[in-house]
């Protein structure tokens, strides 16, 4: 019973490690052909979300989909569907990049695994160096590969676990290229990112997952708007008139204990924003 | 709708090929696999030969079997330590998530094991030829000497697996493989249990390794059997199912 239109759905799902509660009652759903954004700090309780629908890890209580089939009882049905890119580049470095794809299509039976093989590596700008063992590539170059295996499995729903972390930025906005290309050929793309800029550009939605709850979602037009005015900055042409200012400021008594350089951050906002939401909920 | 089919098999075979070819391009693999039993066969061919004392039998005759077990324990670190390579990286993630048999990866790395172990042994007969080992067993003995071999060799190839699965670093998993290079010392393998002292002796008449060499020994020199060969068989049968079991429990677990 595959629910039109629907690609994850997720309900009251919770997890602990242990004594930490890792997820505290997550909802949402993921509408299919979609780009979803997962939203949060390290230890936000992300990477759990991921293994969860990935059928790696079982959640305590609430219950979770992909493509209309339950991750824990149906999980053959689901791990037909789905495909994963986990933080940590998955590839055999002591193989070649056309070894390490052959392998995936052979184990998918793929009638066509050498074009299969060739059109990835020639869409991954990786053909002159598919021949060399995968321990001499780049950091980009493995990701890259990495993500090639996910898509020789052709899969309907892909999860990609902070995808951009670590690559510089031309092979970050390569791949944000291929996340919007893959989703308008119709694959439900559910990522995870640290970066809001990330999520602001290729997602359809976004939440922010904040110590094991999701704080808000929406587009990331929505989420702009309600973001809240708190606070003050002074902004400086220069560190030398900032350095001046904070003299003035603490001869007057009004005290200033750092001065850094703040380039405009979205990120910085974001987590501010995140900040807010949490003592909001703890009031309430 | 989908239809649900996993050709165990077919993704055994080609998780083999792919294990093999990760031992193949690791040249260090292979040294354990050939040239450390054969320097080991030869030291104690040649060095220790002149002062070990075996009664009537001739010491590379007698050693022979002690040195196969040792060597397969000490390259079957290779499997665990791919394994574990596997799991720390995310590939073993990956293959999860896949629509693949459970127990390809654990076949096919176990797999990958008996050929290193079959080559060791290989080396080691021929350098123990070279050195004067003359067995004696007819056609039928060496049908069983293979057959024995090969259950022995899957058996720790298992183990190993299972030590790679449970370890949760690359150098913790050949530290769990410490044992099994220790415990043919410790056994009929290079001296006789009876000239063993009290709590040593005990020890190595009820371990695995006993029996196992001692059903080599008796099958290549055409000696008495006495129950040691369905021991030995006993043994392997328990180590590779119980190893198996619980390498696809590990593998199944839903852990972080």
């Amino acid at each position: 019973m595959v629910k039109q239109g629907i690609a994850i759905s997720v309900s009251e799902l919770t997890k602990k490690y242990r004594e930490k509660e890792v997820l505290k009652s997550v909802n949402f759903t993921v509408p299919r052909g979609s780009i979803y954004a997962l939203l949060g700090s390290n230890g936000a309780g992300k990477t759990t979300i991921v293994k969860i629908l990935s059928t790696l890890l079982k959640p305590d209580s609430g219950s979770a989909a992909v493509n209309g089939f339950d991750v824990v009882s149906q999980e053959k049905l689901v791990r037909k569907c789905i495909s994963l890119t986990g933080q940590f580049t998955a590839v055999d470095e002591v193989l070649t990049g056309r070894e390490n794809l052959n392998l995936i299509g052979q184990l998918m039976r793929l009638s066509d695994v050498k074009s299969k093989t060739n059109e990835w590596l020639s869409f991954f700008d990786l053909q002159e160096a598919s021949d060399r063992k995968v321990s001499t590539y780049s950091g980009g170059m493995k990701r890259r590969l990495d993500i090639a295996m996910s898509l020789m499995i052709d899969p309907e729903v892909l999860f990609l676990d902070e995808p951009t972390t670590g690559l510089d930025p031309q092979n970050r906005i390569a791949m944000w290229d291929l996340v919007k290309h893959l989703a308008m050929q119709g694959t439900t793309v559910f990522l995870t990112t640290q970066y809001l800029e990330e999520a602001e550009y290729l997602a359809d939605n976004v939440a922010i997952l904040h110590k094991g709850r999701i704080l808000i979602e929406g587009t990331p037009q929505y989420l702009k708007e309600i973001r809240p005015q708190s606070g003050a900055y002074l902004n400086f042409k220069s560190e030398k008139d900032a350095a001046k200012a904070m003299k003035l400021l603490n001869e007057n008594s009004i005290p200033v204990d750092a001065i850094e350089l703040n380039l405009p951050s979205l990120e910085d906002v974001f987590l501010t924003l995140i900040d807010e939401k949490k003592e909001d909920t703890e009031r309430v | 709708m989908y239809k649900l089919k996993t050709h165990i098999i077919a993704d055994a075979w080609i998780m083999f090929k792919r294990s093999l070819l990760i031992s193949l391009r690791n040249p260090e693999a292979l040294l354990v696999a050939t040239i450390v039993p054969f320097l080991v066969m030869f030291l104690f061919g040649t060095v220790f030969g002149s002062i070990a004392n075996v009664g009537e039998l001739n010491y590379i005759d007698f050693i022979v079997p002690g040195i196969i077990l040792q060597s397969i324990g000490q390259s079957s670190q290779y499997s665990a330590m791919n394994v574990a390579a596997d799991m720390t990286k995310g590939v073993i993630d990956r293959f999860r998530t896949m629509s693949i048999s459970k127990t390809a990866v654990i076949i096919g790395h176990a797999g990958a094991g008996v050929v290193r172990n079959t080559i060791s042994t290989i080396t080691i007969i021929s350098t123990a030829f070279v050195l004067g080992f003359r067995p004696h067993g007819g056609f039928m003995n060496w049908l069983v000497i293979i057959g024995l071999l090969a259950l022995v060799s899957i058996a720790i190839s298992l183990l190993a697996v299972m030590c790679g699965l449970l370890s949760k670093t690359v150098e913790g998993s050949s530290g769990l493989m410490l044992p099994l290079f220790i415990l043919p010392f410790i056994s009929s393998g290079f001296v006789p249990v009876d000239s063993m002292a009290g709590g040593i002796k005990w020890f190595a008449e009820i371990q695995p390794m006993t029996p196992i060499i001692d059903s080599f020994r008796a099958l290549t020199l055409d000696l008495p059997l006495g129950d040691n060969l369905w021991m030995a068989l006993a043994w392997s049968v328990g180590i590779a199912v119980a190893a198996f079991s619980f390498s696809i429990q590990i593998y199944k677990r839903r852990i972080s």
